[in-house]
């Protein structure tokens, strides 16, 4: 119907835009976008729209053709909020006068804001990520909305990160478009993905080439569409070194809009004048851009290193690798501070030719580095990922050292002190005791690493024989705890006198000041943090340092007396009371939906490549210190830097777990017919309906308002006595299988780092793959939904049904893991074992069982009363101290 | 659709008049509008127009007739207010589906009886899709402006009923029209692809925007370009204004429109701006006056009149549309 010469890009708000051969660059406003800016963030959050209008309205005040609005953020509800601030905009004239761009990874979100856009706006973006009849029906559908459309050169393998694959991927895009949806070709945009430049990475040197040329073919090979991206990101390995960045960005864009990009997203904040680039700078970096040199990335480096936020835009090209000319000390501090291993064995050599013996190159050259690395990482300047990286490299230096000292033979290494460290009997897990282990050498003090699983008879020969100057412990499940307290009893029986330490993911200021200060009557000290630990244990080796002990008992005295304090106010309700005051679902309305798939169902060997979009990474940047959610972690201001290095080390070491199949991932799990008996039991059957096995769950007892239920698991399944045959699911999955041997691997290597990231990692996939099994239990095998989710809804568990796990909140009981393992043979089928305390091993492996109810919901049991203990002692059939001890933790103090 | 695509090649086609403004002429009591059937109605349904269709369809009837008589190419059905929201002022969301039906039925009678009579000259029946009275892009409170008193979902599940009744009522084209809200329009149109795929046929469509006042924009905010750009992601049959402004008011937005679009386009407009009284006295010839000066620069396709506009109007505009040669679509592509 239009003749070809006018297919141009049309958009509209109140007033039109229209993009033709003739336009400049069409820039796109940025700065509504909660993922891009902190500000725009906190003001949604906090619900003051005047203000967030006031950024939207000085973008277009300020030239922004187009505003771009995104809402993606975990705490936020993402629809409502993109729905109620296009509405808001809708009712400014001067910001509404422009095309809005519906930015999402959510199609829900997209096709909410679709529905409030009266203009024809962009949606920004979808692709062929979910395969094309999902792609299909997503165009189709913005085509009847009347909108325009972003394509990210993505498909069902990955995103495009080569020409080729970018071609294409855009070209299979465009021609489905086209030719199958009848899709205005005028009306695409196609973004083929600007990656950051100068990463270091061989494979990432075309980045910027690529994204040009694939431009200029998709301009020339697919007709009347434009080309579009976000400019920013191509600077992102210089990050916080603001003139490089806007030198990449202008420059990029420059060239970008050369190749044909007619429109993106940039933040004017990070660009400058492309003729305002100091002419060296500007060299090297087209140099990374046109990938002109092999060295073309190291050479931009070298140089951003020398220029500084005040001195910049100087001549720099004179103080390249500018650190390897000053006074050896200095080098080794530099290559300390900044864990650069390259140069470290040559300037331990030639140290060790300065220094009279071998170990006073540790004890003058490195150790006065490693001062630096502490005092720094002590004040917040440095962090977590960092230090460990630092302790590789003085590892590196030390093994070198090693021979030459042992041939002298008559010294012994001097040390700040020497600490045991010990994951208790019955535990598995390591991570932070490693991290604390890594921290604590680094800072000169000789560590004794016990492993996992050590006995306290152990701990304490091993303490006396080594004489060692304290003791650190540390655990993860809750029956660690009690383990714990048995250590410090025995501690006090055999006279020790050294401080205990306390840490762990369950462990607590609280319980250590309530259950195990006093029972030793020297220091004992809860330290959950690594970059504590070296204050903590400095303070408590130190001569004289009787104050401080004594402050510390005083503390966790007062701490002591004032919880338990507390802890009293809170009243109960008996068990037979609770029982009343069960949560009722009304089983005559609700369908209940039979499982498709019955009975126990193995995987033995899992592509754990397809766990890598469900893997949660907030938590993984937690177990190195570093705090706050991913992604926005990797923009913030204090540590976004370090996150981004640390997930790029984390990318890479991922990437070789897939391609190289390092670790086994390995699942058992089993749907059952099954009834709730006795309100809190829940019967499980065969295919004859004879009865499994029985879960036993426990319920809230702690008094509520009236009209608020007292939970238990069992209230998501339907009792006996309605008639109807419900269904209950339990697993078991991991992904340690191979965590070990590689661990140990990187350690021999003295590469505690990767050491940990692969113990990190493969907590992460384990986790990945309990919400991806989670994921084709509801959709596949017990099929009573269907969904179509992104990560951050599964995160957020937007989904029906629950897989609570023994030993987690809503079910302490690890007992519990028995029974599981029991009915779904686990160690037989996949291998998967439960130590003494119950942890399984190997450690990267998540157990649980599966409600699906759409009202069954996650909840805290919190603490019960010696009513429900003895009730449950009697449907378990043990004795009462055996139950006690198992569910110590959750009793309350009466 | 073939049908009116070769003659829209050949000649400007008239549409009718003011089905309200004849309407009034008949000064129908209460009584008149509820008719046997709803006699004993809870609320009161004077003014219900569409109603009549059911309770007085003689009338109806009638009206077409002498629209058709005077010339009229296109008759638009009795449904302006044909969706359960419009109809919720009057509780009668249920009969929704029922007037949309009888008013087709009803229409396309007479335009076959006319075609037959003469086929050199045929007749269509366009199904009327007003803009309720509901905005979904605007808030009726000023203290609350990202409050909204209908959505996109309520709209579209209420056209596509409408659509439905209007399509088994066998109209021949679909007229979404008095577009003050751009948003409410996108949503009609949304519903009308939907049935378009669900019974797979190719039913043309005309979408007419109303330009509220001299600011020359809509009542939602957008200009002429603006607002043609939103509503031209569909094939369309044609676009064009109708309402709120006379036929002298309302050129340059159709100059301004005819320029940009490859559609064909079409205008109807009030017989001129209401007196202090809120009637109309452009007369018939002043009308065709200003009327022949669109068609002298080749500005439409389709020409009609809207509020104020009676059979002599229509007659008048179809005497002077006969005259010219419709506007092509490639001087413009």
């Amino acid at each position: 119907m239009l003749r070809n010469e006018k297919r141009y890009l049309r958009l509209s708000g109140l007033e039109p835009l229209v993009v033709t051969p003739e336009s400049n660059f069409i820039n796109v406003g940025e700065r509504t976008n909660v993922t891009g800016s902190r500000k725009f963030l906190r003001l949604i959050k906090e619900e003051n729209f005047d203000e967030a209008l006031e950024i939207a309205k000085s973008q277009v005040e300020n030239g922004a053709q187009i505003i771009d609005i995104n809402m993606d953020e975990g705490m936020l509800d993402g629809k409502s909020a993109m729905v109620n601030f296009l509405n808001l905009i809708a009712s400014e004239p001067d910001i509404a006068r422009v095309p809005i761009m519906i930015d999402s990874s959510k199609w829900e979100v997209l096709e909410a804001g679709l529905q409030v856009v009266q203009g024809k706006g962009v949606v920004n973006s979808i692709s062929l990520k979910e395969g094309k009849e999902e792609f299909k029906k997503q165009a189709k559908l913005i085509k009847r909305y009347g909108a325009a459309v972003i394509i990210m050169a993505f498909d069902e393998i990955g995103q495009a990160d080569t020409f080729q694959r970018r071609i294409d991927i855009c070209k299979r895009s465009y021609d489905i478009l086209v030719n199958e949806v009848d899709f205005p070709p005028e009306d695409i945009i196609f973004d083929p993905n600007i990656f950051p430049v100068a990463t270091g990475m061989e494979e990432h040197r075309r980045n910027a080439l690529d994204f040009f040329e694939a431009t200029q073919w998709i301009k020339d090979n697919l007709p009347f569409v434009n080309v579009s991206g976000g400019v920013s990101n191509v600077s992102f390995s210089f990050r916080g070194n603001m003139t490089v960045r806007e030198a990449i960005n202008s420059a990029f864009l420059y060239h970008a809009i050369q190749y044909g990009m007619t429109l993106g997203i940039v933040n004017p904040e990070l660009l400058t004048i492309y003729d305002d680039i100091p002419k060296v700078l500007l060299s090297y970096v087209e140099d990374v851009l046109f990938d002109r040199r092999d060295d073309a990335t190291e050479r931009l480096l070298d140089l951003a290193e020398t220029i500084s936020e005040s001195k910049s835009k100087v001549k720099v090209e004179k103080e390249v690798l500018a650190w390897r000319q000053h006074n050896l000390q200095e080098r080794i501090t530099h290559a300390l501070v900044k864990g650069v291993d390259k140069y470290i064995l040559e300037d331990v050599e030639e140290a060790r030719n300065v220094v009279s013996r071998p170990i006073e190159v540790i004890e003058e050259y490195l150790m006065n580095g490693m001062n630096v690395v502490g005092d720094l990482f002590g004040s917040g300047k440095m962090f977590l990922p960092q230090v460990v990286k630092s302790a590789r490299v003085m590892k590196k230096a030390v093994a070198y050292l090693q021979p030459f000292i042992e041939a002298e033979k008559d010294v012994e290494k001097k040390s700040a002190g020497k600490i045991l460290m010990a994951t208790v009997k019955g535990d598995v897990h390591d991570i932070g005791k490693n991290i604390v282990s890594v921290v604590l050498g680094c800072n000169n003090y000789e560590i004794i690493d016990l492993g996992v699983m050590v006995p306290l008879e152990k701990i304490l020969e091993t303490a006396t024989k080594e004489r060692v100057d304290a003791i650190g412990l540390s655990g993860l499940i809750t029956p660690s705890l009690d383990e714990m307290v048995l250590v410090s009893k025995e501690m006090e029986r055999s006279n020790f006198q050294i401080p205990l330490l306390i840490g762990g993911a369950t462990t607590s200021r609280a319980h250590t000041a309530v259950k195990i200060a006093p029972h030793y009557t020297h220091t004992v000290m809860h330290v959950n943090d690594a970059s504590r630990a070296v204050t903590v244990v400095g303070n408590l080796l130190k001569k004289g340092n009787r104050v401080f002990k004594e402050q510390i008992r005083e503390e966790y005295e007062n701490f002591r007396k004032q919880f338990l304090k507390r802890g009293k106010q809170k009243s109960y309700i008996s068990i037979v009371e609770a029982r009343k005051r069960k949560y009722k679902i009304d089983w005559n309305t609700n369908e209940i939906r039979k499982p498709k798939q019955l009975g126990v169902q193995v995987y033995k060997d899992f592509d754990l490549k397809k766990l890598e979009k469900f893997i949660d990474w907030s938590p993984f940047f937690r177990s190195w210190d570093l705090h706050g959610k991913y992604p926005n972690i990797l923009e913030d201001k204090t540590v976004g830097q370090q996150a981004q290095d640390l997930f790029l080390d984390a990318q890479r070491l991922l990437q070789q777990i897939f391609s190289e199949k390092l670790l086994v991932g390995r699942a058992v799990f089993g749907l059952f017919p099954a009834n709730t008996i006795d309100d809190d039991d829940i019967e499980v059957y065969d295919e004859n309906g004879n009865t499994k096995t029985i879960f036993l769950t426990l319920r809230q007892q702690l008094e509520k308002r009236a009209g608020k239920p007292n939970f238990a698991l069992a209230d998501f399944v339907a009792p006996k006595e309605t008639g109807k045959q419900d269904y209950v699911g339990c697993f078991c999955v991991s992904a340690g299988f191979g965590t070990e041997e590689l661990a140990q691997r990187f350690k021999n290597e003295n590469d505690d780092y990767n050491a940990i990231m692969i113990q990190a990692l493969s907590d992460r996939l384990a986790e990945a793959f309990a919400e991806y099994l989670h994921w084709e239990i509801r959709n596949k095998h017990w099929a009573y939904v269907s969904e179509n989710f992104s990560n951050e809804d599964l995160i957020s568990e937007k989904y029906q049904g629950i897989r609570p796990a023994p030993g987690y909140p809503a079910c302490p009981d690890h007992l519990e893991k028995n029974t599981i393992w029991e009915l779904l043979e686990v160690e037989e089928n996949i291998g998967v074992k439960l130590t003494e305390s119950l942890a399984m091993w190997p450690a990267a492996s998540v157990s649980g069982y599966y409600f699906a109810h759409q009202e069954a919901k996650y909840f805290g049991l919190g603490k019960i009363t010696e009513d429900q203990v003895k009730d449950y002692a009697k449907r378990r059939n043990i004795t009462l101290d055996l139950a006690e001890k198992w569910l110590s933790p959750n009793i309350a103090d009466l | 659709m073939k049908a009116i695509l070769q003659e829209l090649e050949k000649r400007i086609l008239v549409l009718d008049g003011a089905m309200g403004t004849m309407i009034q002429t008949y000064q129908l009591s209460e009584e008149d509008y509820r008719g046997e059937r709803f006699a004993t109605y809870a609320s009161p349904l004077q003014g219900n127009n569409d109603l009549l269709s059911i309770t007085q369809p003689d009338i109806i009837e009638e009206i077409h007739r002498k629209f058709l008589t005077a010339g009229a190419d296109i008759i638009e059905t009795n449904t302006f207010s044909g969706t359960s929201i419009a109809m919720a002022d009057y509780g009668m969301e249920d009969l929704v589906y029922e007037l949309n039906y009888k008013s087709a039925v009803i229409a396309k009678r007479l335009a076959k009886a006319f075609t037959s009579q003469n086929p050199e000259k045929p007749r269509f029946v366009a199904g009327s899709i007003g803009p309720t009275n509901k905005t979904a892009s605007l808030s009726p409170d000023v203290n609350q402006p990202g409050y909204r008193s209908i959505t996109f979902e309520e709209l579209r599940l209420a056209y596509k009923e409408q659509i439905y009744a209007l399509i088994d009522g066998r109209v021949d084209l679909l007229l979404v029209e008095t577009i003050f809200d751009t948003l409410n329009a996108k949503a009609a149109l949304f519903a009308i692809e939907e049935v378009k795929d669900e019974r797979n046929l190719n039913i043309p469509i005309m979408v007419s925007g109303t330009i509220t006042d001299a600011s020359g924009r809509t009542l939602s905010g957008q200009t002429v370009e603006a607002f043609l750009i939103s509503i031209s992601h569909l094939p369309l049959l044609s676009v064009g204004f109708n309402c709120a402004l006379g036929a002298q008011q309302l050129k340059p937005y159709i100059q301004r429109l005819a320029h940009e679009t490859s559609f064909y386009t079409s205008v109807y407009p009030n017989a001129g701006l209401p007196n202090a009284f809120g009637a109309y006295d452009q007369s018939a010839k002043e009308m065709q006056e200003l009327i022949k000066a669109y068609l002298e620069e080749g500005l439409v396709n389709i020409v009609g009149g809207c509020c104020g506009t009676t059979p002599e109007h229509i007659q008048a505009i179809a005497e002077i549309a006969s005259q010219f040669s419709p506007r092509t679509i490639q001087n413009y592509a």
